[in-house]
């Protein structure tokens, strides 16, 4: 016990030592939920849409009204003709356009009103959102005008959203970077760390002293723990204040879970250590099986159902998407029961660690 | 052997060694024995396995045949029990370049159990025996090599072991701190430590006070220095001078039979049989502006005639 005990005081020594790599450790995550939460905000506001209205009657003022006072989009500028879409599409002025025939009023009277939307594709979301929108204000202004005729619509939706009903893109993306730290600290920075240790020889002259493998491993994983803990800790805060990320379920759960996932990130950063030659091939090693499955194929930022489907098969295999299942249920939802999240993480857990210790007996003879 | 060891049991007995990486072997059937209070230097050239009969030693690897005892203990079964009686200091300098001078001591002292009131005074002693003492907070990456290799050594030395395994201590060290280094082994022999150096300079080799030669696995002289210059079985004379080149030239033009020419920086080495055959160099290199002495031999002739000869005793393909 006091072995560990000095290989853990020595490796916070490192740490603290390595200001840089600290910092690095410690901001990054922080950064990232600020950034990320700001940034992947999924709504639109204020589109500017270009409208040419070649009717120019009440109804039509009524339609271009309905649809600036939605909030979201502002009409930027009537267009004089035609002529005047292409070159707003090629100067950016507008996102969209409204083309409102000449006999709109008219043909609304007799029920078969036509308006073109003309969308920017160049970016293709942008576009999907805003064509989404232009529709949605459309029917609006059709259940309006049959509601006028004393018309019921004759089908109609209502979608409401639970657990993020303003789709605050934070919630969603919070527990994905709780994920992330843990995978980059407890994976990426162990394995760094242990096999910067065999490589400059260290490792040879510890194990000359009485202390025995386990205990040196012990010892130096600790302290990431700690850190991982420490630096998860830092972001559900951050989110919980910064962006009101809730938090429906239970911390004890949560950490629960939490400890489970760094038990699989250690094992992977042990199983890279072990397996790599030198401290650059465990660098990129621990980038391309922790850090870019963890961000792209965990259902991190990417929707997995949308993946083809080979590819959710991989999803399947990620800890981490199982994890932020068990995440999001818990902080969104306040759900307590995942049994299939749980057996694949207990699974993978028990596969890794017997993996990592393997291979690191026969390193280390 | 397997017992205790006694008073005049050696402190390192290594008998009939093997060991193979692959088809590779390493160790090839090598016999050591190391005294309390000797000093005993492991020479030969890279490769010859000195280093990992060291590691086999100090239990960080398993022999494939042979028994290795330190102590009594035997390094292959009772790797821990022997480490606390043991200090190694590996080849390449193994400590944190992040951590300072008491830290790393710190460290090693705590890895080896050293109770903390003993560690205290074990760590002034040692200081003061390196001369590290003004550099205690500087971090070990911003020592001279000299020094890096003391705190090493002081590393090695914090639990007060019986013996000193060192792999090549002084390779890449300036010639000052290696005088410095031997200086403070000889010290440690003279308290009673058994020390196994290995090195690969021959000038060393006169420091110890045992010497065995190693090439290819095994041991091909043994004994003390002057043991080991004087079992060399042939005729030695040395060729300096201004005119070496020429000499060279002539030497290499007309190869005598049974007659070896070595070049040892500014001077020539014959190595010959008899009266004869000296004169016949004699009369070649007349006139070439170099002067001939027959000399005693070295332990460095020993080892290079030592180690053309085909090896004797075992079969060699």
């Amino acid at each position: 016990m006091n072995r560990i005990l000095a290989v853990v005081r020595k490796e916070f020594l490192h740490i603290l030592r390595d200001r840089r790599s600290l910092a690095v450790a410690v901001l990054m995550p922080l950064a990232m939920v600020l950034i990320y939460g700001a940034v992947m905000d999924m709504e639109l506001r204020d589109l500017k849409v270009g409208v040419l209205d070649l009717d120019r009657s009440d109804r039509s003022r009524e339609l271009v009204r309905a649809m600036t006072s939605s909030g979201f989009i502002v009409a930027a500028e009537h267009l004089p003709g035609r002529e005047e879409i292409e070159p707003g599409f090629r100067q950016g002025r507008f996102l969209a356009a409204l083309v409102v025939p000449r006999g709109y009023g008219g043909d609304l009277a007799r029920g078969e009103a036509r308006v073109q939307v003309l969308v920017d594709g160049a970016d293709a979301s942008t576009a999907a959102t805003v064509a989404n929108y232009l529709q949605a204000v459309v029917a609006t202004v059709n259940r309006d005008l049959l509601r006028e005729a004393g018309l019921a619509a004759p089908f109609g939706a209502r979608t409401r959203i639970w657990f993020n009903p303003e789709l605050v893109s934070a919630r969603f993306v919070v527990p994905g970077l709780v994920a992330l730290v843990l995978m980059m600290i407890c994976a990426l920075l162990t394995s760094i760390a242990i096999t910067r240790e065999k490589e400059t020889g260290t490792l040879e002259q510890i194990l000359t002293t009485p202390v025995t493998p386990a205990q040196v491993i012990a010892g130096k994983v600790l302290p990431y723990v700690a850190l991982g803990a420490l630096v998860c800790t830092m972001v559900l805060l951050a989110g919980k204040w910064v962006f009101g990320v809730p938090m429906a379920g239970s911390w004890w759960l949560l950490a629960a879970y939490c400890l489970l996932f760094i038990v699989i990130a250690l094992a992977l950063g042990l199983l890279i250590s072990a397996r790599s030659p030198s401290l650059r091939v465990a660098m990129m090693a621990a980038l391309m099986v922790t850090m870019l499955p963890t961000m792209i194929l965990s259902g991190f930022v990417f929707p997995i159902a949308s993946m083809p489907g080979p590819l959710q098969v991989v999803c399947r295999l990620l800890p981490a998407t199982h994890f932020l299942v068990v995440l999001r249920g818990i902080m969104l939802k306040g759900q307590s029961w995942f049994p299939l999240q749980t057996a694949a993480l207990v699974v993978m857990a028990a596969v890794l660690l017997t993996l990592a210790v393997r291979s690191f007996r026969l390193r280390l003879e | 052997m397997n017992g205790p060891a006694g008073n005049d049991a050696p402190a390192i007995l290594v008998e009939d060694l093997r060991k193979s990486y692959g088809e590779r072997a390493a160790v090839r059937g090598l016999d050591l024995a190391v005294a309390s209070g000797r000093i005993c230097g492991l020479i030969g050239p890279d490769g010859a396995g000195k280093t990992t009969t060291m590691r086999i030693i100090c239990g960080l690897l398993r022999p494939d045949a042979g028994a290795v005892h330190v102590l009594g203990r035997d390094s292959a079964r009772e790797p821990r029990a022997v480490r606390e009686r043991l200090g190694y200091m590996p080849q390449r300098f193994s400590l944190y370049p992040d951590l300072t001078v008491a830290e790393n001591l710190r460290f090693f002292a705590d890895l080896f159990g050293v109770p903390a009131a003993e560690r205290v005074t074990r760590e002034a002693e040692l200081m003061e025996f390196s001369r590290l003492g003004p550099f205690r907070r500087r971090r070990a990456g911003q020592l001279s090599g000299g020094m890096k290799q003391k705190l090493a050594l002081s590393c090695t030395l914090i639990h007060t072991p019986e013996v000193l395994v060192l792999d090549e201590p002084t390779t890449g060290v300036d010639p000052v701190s290696r005088r410095e280094f031997w200086r403070i082994l000889r010290e440690l022999a003279g308290r009673g430590l058994a020390l196994l150096v290995s090195t690969p300079y021959m000038d060393e080799a006169g420091l110890c006070d045992d010497v065995v030669l190693m090439h290819e696995g095994r041991s091909i002289a043994r004994g003390t220095p002057d043991e080991v210059a004087a079992a060399f079985p042939r005729r030695l004379l040395e060729v300096r001078g201004a005119g070496l080149p020429e000499a060279l030239a002539r030497l290499a033009a007309s190869p005598r039979p049974g007659v070896k020419v070595h070049r040892y920086g500014d001077r020539l080495h014959v190595v010959h049989d008899d009266a004869a055959q000296a004169d016949d160099v004699a009369r070649l290199l007349a006139g070439a502006g170099v002067e001939l002495h027959p000399v005693a031999p070295g332990i460095e002739d020993t080892f290079v005639e030592l180690m053309a000869a085909p090896a004797g005793g075992e079969a060699t393909p």
